[in-house]
This record gives C-alpha cells, sequence and structure tokens, in this order.
C-alpha cells in the first residue's frame, strides 16, 4: 500500500483535518 | 510593552518563518524538482550546493524558534506545556513545535547527512536514510498546520482556551 505522505495534497489535508481534530478535542477538553 | 517580550516575539517570527519557509521549500519545492533534476542528471548540483545550505538554515532557525519562544513564554512556559486552563492553545501549539524540533535533530538531520553523502555510509543505508528524511519532513508538514494555527490562536486569543 502507498504511503499517503508520499502525495503532496494528502499530506497537507492530513495536516488540516489534524488541525480540525485537535481544536474540537481542546474546545471538549475545555467544556467551551 | 517589555523590551524583552517584544523583542522575543520578533526574533520569534523571523526564526519561525524561516523554519517554516525552508520546510515548506523543502515539501513543495526541492522535492518535485530533485525528482526531475534526477532524470536529466542535475541533482548533484541541488545536493552539493543548495540541500546543505538550506538544512544548515533550516535546523539552526528551529532551534532560534524554540529559544525565542521559551523567551516569550517566560513565567508561563510551565503553565503552557503542561496544558493549564488559560494557556491550552499556546501550550499545543509550544508541544508541536518541540515535537517538530526534535524530529529535525534527532531523526531528519542525521538521515540527510547519510543522504547527501556527508557520512559515511552504503548506497543502502543512503537510499534507507533518503526515506526516512522524506518521510520526518513530511510529518513535519503534516504538524506545521497545527502549529500555526495553535501559536496563531493562543497569541491572538481567536480560540478561547
Amino acid at each position: 500500500m502507498k504511503n499517503p505522505l508520499d502525495s503532496l495534497p494528502a499530506t497537507v489535508a492530513f495536516g488540516l483535518a489534524l488541525t480540525l481534530v485537535l481544536y474540537l478535542v481542546a474546545r471538549h477538553a475545555t467544556g467551551t | 510593552m517589555d523590551a524583552v517580550p517584544a523583542l522575543a516575539r520578533w526574533f520569534h517570527f523571523i526564526a519561525g518563518i524561516m523554519w517554516v519557509g525552508l520546510l515548506y521549500y523543502f515539501n513543495f519545492v526541492q522535492m518535485a524538482a530533485l525528482k526531475s533534476a534526477a532524470a536529466d542528471g542535475s541533482a548533484a548540483a541541488i545536493n552539493r550546493h543548495i540541500a546543505p545550505r538550506a538544512l544548515a538554515w533550516f535546523r539552526w532557525a528551529a532551534v532560534a524558534t524554540w529559544v525565542t519562544g521559551a523567551a516569550l513564554l517566560g513565567k508561563n512556559f510551565a503553565a503552557a506545556f503542561t496544558l493549564q486552563p488559560g494557556h491550552l492553545a499556546i501550550g499545543i501549539g509550544a508541544w508541536l513545535g518541540t515535537i517538530m524540533l526534535i524530529n529535525v535533530w534527532g531523526l531528519l538531520w542525521p538521515a540527510q547527512k547519510l543522504a547527501l553523502g556527508l557520512a559515511e555510509a552504503t548506497e543502502a543505508q543512503r537510499n534507507a536514510a533518503r526515506r526516512r528524511a522524506f518521510i520526518v519532513s513530511r510529518l513535519n508538514l503534516v504538524l506545521s498546520f497545527p502549529l500555526l494555527f495553535f501559536m496563531g490562536a493562543g497569541a491572538h486569543s481567536a480560540i478561547y482556551f
């Protein structure tokens, strides 16, 4: 299976998705 | 505004732009350029004259970014790294930056030394190191997006945590 990090667009999408996940986790952690 | 935080913030921006700018140069420009350069036999020039210089500025900019960031946090350093209420956003950003710095010095630079022929290695070791450096660089590219979001959010209260 090809590593998704070999694709630049997939890497960027992964970074943006990780940002959203961390944002939601942080918001949940603070109850805001 | 106190002189130390003001100067720390200024140098943090300069060093951070250089660090992340070079990270984006490697991922958006150089990696693709090396592929086409390898096809016409001109990759050696990039590997010999550009990559070592870019990598030197890259890894020392990473150190300067972290040190000026730590100075900027000042008495809030522990609160940020222990993700205390009110410091969560900048704390997440600080952790991401720290992980990226460790990746640069602990994984990327040792692999690049082999890949660029700056250290003794067999051709198989060089190829493995090249692949390792590529993956670590891509991982830092992934981490740079939340890093910049949480740094900006932490500094400008775009989000309140």
